[in-house]
This record gives C-alpha cells, structure tokens and sequence, in this order.
C-alpha cells in the first residue's frame, strides 16, 4: 500500500510522485496538490501520457467546432480531420500543409517543440539558402565529432562538406 | 522462392552478445522513418504508390554503397514460416507483414545489408524505415550506422521534409528526426527489489518511454524493457542519442545496485530461485515460451551475477530466439501445434544447456572453454 505522507508538509493526501534527476542521482518525493503547485508542478498527468487519439479528441473540443473541422480534406490524398483524428495517422506530406495550424498545437504538445533542429535534407537542384542550411547543419555536426575526439566521424562528415562548398 | 538461409549473417549479429552491458542490454536499436514526396503514407497508400516506392528504393540502392552487397526480400514472394522467421529475429514488424489472411500487400520489402547490421523496411507506416540493430548498449555507433546509410540513401530519394517540421512521417509522433533510438534491457534486480516502476517513472519525466519485446502495446515478460526516446522534434539527433544513452547507463548503474541489495538481503532466496530456473530449463519436458523467458530470466540474472560459472551470454540470446514457434517448426521441418511446440522447446533448450551449460551443481564451472560456433547454432 502507497504511503500517502506528503514529503513537504507532512499533510496525508500526497498525489504526485515527483522524480528529478540532479548530478545522475535520481530521487523520487510524494507530494500534496499544493506543494506540488509551489514547486511549479501541474498535477494533471503528463499530456505526453495520454495516448494520441485522446490529444486529437481534446484538439477538437478545445476548438468547439468538431463537426466543421472533421469535413476539412487534403487534397491530395482525401484524408479527413475526422479521419486523422480517429486514426492518429496522417494521409500524405500534403496533409501536414492542410491541417498545419491543428498540427502546430498537437506538435507542440507531444514533443514541445514545432522546430526541426537535426538533419537537414538537401533536395536535388538545392537552392543557395537551402545549401547554407545543409551545410550549418554539417558544421555543428563536425564540431561535435571532434568535441567527442571521434576523429573518424569528424573525417567523414567534413567530406561530406568538402563535397558541397564550392570548389 | 526466397529462402531465409539467404539472409545475410542469418540477420542474428545482434545475439553475439559484444557490446558495453551485453549481460544488462540485449541489443541496441536505432531507426529513422522517411517517406518520399508524392506519395501517400503507408496506411493510405494504394498499390500503385508502393510499387512506386520500392522501385525507387530499388534505383537507389544500386547507389548506396552500404545495400550493394545484400538482399531485398519482397516480402509477398517470401514463405510463410520465412517471414515469421523474419519477425522472431525483429527484422520486420507485424506491420510490414499485413493482416494474416489476406499476407503482405505488394510493395512490402526488406533489404538487408551484408556489409554492417543495417536494414531498410519498404513500405512499413512510412515508405522507409532505416535501421540498425546491434548487440549491446551502443547507441551511439548504432546511430552512425543508419546516418551514414541515410545520406545515401537521401542523395538518390526524393524525401518528405518541411523546413520547419523536419522529416514528415504518417504519425506525429515520429515526425522531425525520425528517429527512434532504443535498448533492450534485462532488469530484473529492479523488479525484484521492486524499484522499477520507480525507474520507468522517472524514464517518462526525462522524455524516455519502454515498452516490451516486440514494441508498442507488446507485454512485458521475462524483466526485458525496451527503452526508447519519446519526442523526436526540436531535438538534435545527437542530443537524442546522448541523453538515451546516458540514461540507460544510469538505469544500469540502478539495476548492479540492486543486484547488490538481493545479495547482500536475500541471497539465500535469490540463489535458490536461480538454481531452480536452471534446474527447470535444464530438464524440463515440455516448457511454453512465457514460462521459457522467465526462466532464462533467472538463469541470466545468476550468469551476471557469477552464480553460474559455465554459461555464456550468447547461449542465452540464442536460446531467446531459436525457442520461438516459427524457429522450432523451421528445425522440425513441419508445423508444430503448440502442444507439440512446448516439447520441441523443451528439447531444444535441455540440448543447448547440455552441450554449452553445464554447470556443477556447487556452482563452479564443468567447462572452462566452450568451442566457437556459428550464430545459427548449427
């Protein structure tokens, strides 16, 4: 049986097991709702818990139009808001251009952040910005192979960037 | 028809127990998901897309230097027990397969290098999935695998990609790197000491997530845990693999720790309790799979702990995988019913154990050198 001590004030409906990890040690307290509050924690369960389907039904009722939403389509391959929504799936790359603005949100709330940072793609006929982009990318990556003293991956990634600058 | 001998290294480097940890972390997996423009994902994908999608896969392929030497298996010519085959050694998923009536739809492959444990999925969810899958806790060579794969396979495809949400993939949850890093660990101190669901709470707190063996919604048996990044937007992919592989070196740190503390509390029951899982594996007439990766469980846990001088962590990996339904029809050379299967199982362990695991019963080892032998175990 769970003690329900709270850690903090000593009151007996502690709710929140809050874990942290300082220096690679990991410690783990019970705390009540408002000592969980004071130390800036939200009670509610981790929205990046719940499963995906449950996000895209809050989606929907956090709009309070579910019904003029569901008709929304791509175009290219048909899917449907309401589709999307049941099945956790989008249809095609088009689909992240139809339902941006909703995938903004649930983006944000599933990985908190909108903004790819890793690799960047460089598609044929690149154009200059597209190539600056690629290559920043490639220097952050070289920069950290040989912060790692990994000599091997740094030779092979300034190949990779020899191969794109300009002779 | 394509036969699974064809496989490269039999698709089982993974078992060969290198690696830091090898007794803690069965494998390491890393995999990208990709999909090309154009065309509709996975799920909506109609035929026409996924011939599509293999065909340039297939181009792109004479060009990328790490798939030259290797085998695509198109997974509609490939025979039944081959493809569960497939599966039980985590080469494929359950998705790539298809619904079992109406088997793989056209499109579906698997291209399995010859030259490092790489492999690429056709038409999975996303029309690729590049992976790697080694032995051990090495995520960050795991990682340089698929990378370098990647980028060759990225200078012949013409990828999804946003400037601002990165790799497109059918699920929000993939989108951005694409990459799902994962380990596979043994934790059985932490369950017995009942620290885990302490550990697997503190996994979700610093963006981490585990599942079971054959990944999402699968069971956890026998104290495996697959352990895996959650999010893979707004991070860099180096900072993904980093932070999974610090991570799992700390829940390593917590598991010896908790070894520490059976030993030193409760030796006398955990002694007793590994010594029966061997006893049992070792003669035992017929055994169900569950009951089999809980044994070895056990077993494993005195192998790490020195208990059980005369084992090798490669035996055990072995034994993990060959014991499985379509392995032991594969040795039988028919279908088993299960009744039947639990008794060929039960076989093929007590021989394992009797020709590489004995062990005496005061613990010290019957054999100090065990032969060399292929990782199919023939």
């Amino acid at each position: 049986m769970p003690d329900n001590t709270c850690d903090h004030c000593g009151s007996s409906d502690a709710v929140v097991n809050f874990t942290q990890i300082v220096k690679d040690q990991m410690s783990t307290s019970h705390l009540c709702e408002a000592c969980a509050a004071e130390k800036g924690l939200d009670p509610a369960p981790e929205s990046s818990n719940l499963p995906l389907t449950d996000f895209l039904a809050q989606m929907g009722d956090e709009r309070g139009k579910d019904e003029l939403d569901a008709g929304h389509q791509c175009s290219f391959c048909g899917l449907t808001f309401g589709q999307f929504r049941e099945t956790g799936r989008l249809g095609c790359p088009h689909c992240y251009e139809t339902f941006e603005a909703h995938l903004r949100r649930l983006l944000r709330r599933i990985h908190g952040s909108v903004q790819h940072v890793g690799k960047v793609y460089l598609p044929p006929d690149p154009t200059a910005s597209e190539m600056e982009k690629r290559l920043d990318g490639l220097r952050r990556k070289l920069h950290r192979a040989i912060e790692a003293e990994d000599f091997e991956r740094a030779a092979e990634v300034r190949d990779q960037i020899r191969s794109l600058e300009p002779a | 028809m394509n036969d699974f001998t064809t496989i490269p290294d039999y698709g089982l480097s993974w078992l060969e127990a290198s690696g830091d940890h090898a007794d803690i972390v069965l494998s390491t997996r890393v995999r990208l998901a990709r999909n090309l423009q154009g065309h509709a994902f996975g799920p909506r994908a109609r035929v026409n897309d996924r011939e599509a999608v293999l065909s340039l896969f297939k181009t792109s392929v004479e060009r990328a230097e790490t798939l030259t030497s290797g085998t695509l298996l198109e997974m509609p010519d490939v025979a039944t027990r081959t493809r569960r085959i497939l599966l039980e050694r985590r080469l494929v998923t359950k998705d790539l397969l298809g619904e079992e009536e109406s088997g793989p739809p056209r499109g579906a492959a698997v291209h399995l290098s010859s030259r490092d444990p790489v492999s690429v999925m056709v038409n999975e969810e996303d029309h690729l999935r590049v992976q790697s899958l080694l032995s051990g806790l090495r995520i960050r060579e795991a990682w340089r695998m698929v990378d370098r794969l990647d980028e060759e396979l990225g200078r012949e495809l013409p990828y999804a990609y946003h400037p601002e949400f990165g790799f497109l993939t059918s699920c929000p949850t993939n989108v951005g790197s694409g990459l799902r890093a994962s380990v596979f660990m043994h934790l059985p101190g932490l369950v017995l000491t009942k620290e885990i669901a302490k550990v697997l709470q503190g996994l979700g707190q610093v963006g981490l997530t585990f599942r079971g063996l054959y990944g999402e919604g699968s069971e956890v048996v026998g104290n495996f845990f697959q352990v895996s990044n959650q999010t893979t937007l707004g991070k860099t992919e180096e900072d993904l693999v980093d932070h999974l592989d610090k991570v799992a070196r700390q829940v390593i740190q917590y598991e010896v720790q908790a070894r520490q503390v059976l030993l030193r509390d409760a030796r006398g029951v955990t002694e007793d309790k590994i010594w029966r899982a061997y006893g049992l594996l070792r003669y035992a007439r017929s055994l169900s799979f569950e009951e089999l990766m809980n044994l070895l469980s056990g077993v494993r846990l005195g192998l790490s702990l020195k208990l059980l001088p005369g084992l090798r962590v490669y035996t055990l990996n072995k034994m993990l995988i060959f014991t499985q339904p379509a392995h032991l029809e594969q040795a039988a050379g028919r279908e088993l019913p299960s009744s039947e299967s639990d008794t060929h199982r039960a076989a093929y362990v007590r021989r394992v154990l009797a020709s590489e695991g004995d062990v005496t019963s005061d613990g010290a080892s019957a054999t100090d050198e065990l032969p060399n032998e292929s990782p199919d175990g023939r």
